[in-house]
């Protein structure tokens, strides 16, 4: 079965008040619930903001930081499986329609 | 060589190879495989047709041998990966095609396939122009101005992503329709437009473009023969084509509907496209193509331009406006108003439009300025219309009213 990876689309800089997260945070748990449900969860996360990462090079080299400076980046995802675009599509648009955000849909090429 | 015979594959090509890639499409689930299938299957008959005779049924002989010849060369090409999706593909492939009413259906699911709304639209116009239209790359590149290497690499990469993707092979469920009709008929449409707003030097290429959006429609209307909006869009063409020998003058410039020499509209093209309207309006589920044929209809039913019912265009407007908005409905909207209630009340709708960079604002502002007596206001529009279009006969049009407005203060009554 293909599989789809669900990115989504976070602007730099503005993290929302919990007032307003939490209750879009109970919506993605529901939407995973119903993904699982369906049979066509794989695995999903939140991700911590940029500020939080490290990037490693090829030659051992550790620095702070995003490799590079963005107006968005991907503050989450979701691995789906689905028969085709369309399916993966009808998912992606109740994900998005949950978060508020742009969700960029990607099929995935290979698995290890 | 036996001429009538490769004449007979010619034919049989121009004809049949479009389905042909569709239905193969179908069995081998990708588009590449299923051209150069059907592309082996046309050079084999122009080896054995001439030399064995011609087969009973020509285009059935091609989808058989298309078919043959993909199971041949996925057994020639098979990798370990892909080994077992191939064994698959064969599973389907040795069930025999049906040729008859399925094909009609193969075509519609390449319809939507090509018109997919994760393609870019460029990408669904060239898509739906190969493989619906048939038109080569080169073509397709010349009609719409870009270089054939760039036209090429759209068409793969468009390709790659319906394969890599999974854009489904398959016609939209009911449900989804509304969704996934409007997409294909804006492509057909700009395919239509394109061609129609012919720049000179193109001419020749660019008319073509116009019968390949008709073939389009025709061959829309007839897969879909419930979908009102098919049809309008197929009259809106139709009438829209039928006013072509009217539209520019022996000289080649461009003439306005107001204009036009009406014995030279294409009567056998109004004919059937105001019966297309009847017939869709009749069903009562108006849409915007709809409308639009519907006020074509208007226009072709006077024999005169002062013989317009701009009455029943303005209501058509007036629909249009309510069903899908838009500052260039607005802008042709005013342009009735100024004919049921004169210049001066369609100036004032003109002005509240907000139409940034598209001449028709400015060149609708000139000639109801023009109208009005307002001679310096209309110059400055006209050329202000002038910088925003590219269009040579447009310009040439526009230069002509300006230049008599300045250099003929009597031509401020005409």
């Amino acid at each position: 079965m293909p599989q789809y990876l669900l990115n989504i689309i976070q602007p730099a800089g503005q993290v929302p008040p919990p007032e307003v997260l939490e209750p879009v945070m109970r919506d993605v748990a529901t939407l995973n619930e119903e993904m699982r449900a369906a049979g066509v969860w794989v695995f999903a996360a939140g991700l911590h903001q940029p500020e939080a990462s490290t990037v490693v090079r090829p030659d051992g080299l550790v620095t702070d930081g995003p490799y590079a400076e963005a107006a968005e980046f991907i503050g989450g995802f979701d691995v789906i499986e689905a028969a085709d675009l369309d399916e993966a599509l009808a998912w992606t648009r109740k994900l998005t329609g949950v978060l508020g955000l742009p969700v960029e849909l990607r099929p995935v090429a290979t698995t290890f | 060589m036996d001429a009538p015979a490769t004449a007979l594959v010619e034919r049989t090509f121009r004809e049949h190879s479009r389905r042909a890639v569709a239905v193969l499409t179908r069995l081998l689930g990708d588009i590449d495989a299923a051209e150069e299938a059907v592309q082996d299957a046309f050079v084999t008959a122009l080896a054995r047709w001439p030399a064995d005779g011609v087969p009973p049924s020509p285009p059935g002989w091609i989808i058989t041998t298309a078919r043959n010849r993909a199971i041949d060369r996925l057994r020639r090409e098979g990798t370990r990966t892909e080994r077992h999706v191939q064994a698959a593909l064969l599973h389907d492939v040795t069930s025999p095609p049906q040729e008859e009413g399925p094909v009609v259906d193969d075509r519609l699911r390449m319809v939507f396939t090509c018109c997919h709304p994760a393609l870019s639209v460029p990408a669904q116009v060239a898509l739906t122009l190969r493989l619906l239209g048939g038109l080569t790359t080169a073509e397709i590149a010349a009609a719409f101005l870009v270089p054939e290497p760039t036209m090429a690499q759209r068409l793969v990469r468009a390709k790659a992503k319906i394969r890599d993707a999974r854009i489904p092979y398959r016609v939209p469920t009911e449900a989804e329709l509304p969704d996934r009709l409007p997409a294909v008929l804006s492509v057909v449409y700009l395919v239509f437009t394109e061609g129609y707003a012919a720049s000179a030097g193109e001419e020749l290429v660019r008319g073509e473009l116009c019968a390949e959006a008709v073939r389009l429609g025709r061959l829309l209307a007839e897969l879909m023969p419930d979908e009102p909006e098919v049809a309008g869009l197929l009259a809106l063409m139709l009438l829209t084509e039928s006013r072509r020998p009217a539209r520019t003058s022996a000289g080649g410039d461009l003439v306005l509907l107001a204009d036009q020499d009406r014995t030279r509209w294409d009567t056998e093209l109004i004919t059937e496209g105001q019966e297309l309207v009847r017939r869709c309006l009749r069903r009562n589920r108006p849409g915007p193509y709809q409308l639009q044929a519907a006020i074509a209809a208007v226009h072709s039913d006077a024999a005169t331009a002062a013989a317009t019912d701009w009455g029943q265009v303005l209501a058509l407007y007036d629909q249009l406006m309510a069903l899908a908005p838009s500052p260039v409905v607005a802008l042709n909207r005013a342009v009735a108003v100024a004919e049921v209630a004169g210049p001066a009340a369609g100036l004032e709708f003109v002005e509240r439009l907000d139409l940034p960079r598209h001449h028709l604002l400015p060149a609708v502002r000139a000639d109801l300025l023009r109208r009005l007596g307002r001679r310096e206001e209309a110059v400055d529009a006209y050329d202000a219309a002038l910088a925003l279009t590219g269009n040579e006969r447009e310009r040439a049009f526009l230069r002509r009213r300006r230049d008599e407005l300045t250099a003929d203060p009597q031509s401020l009554e005409a």
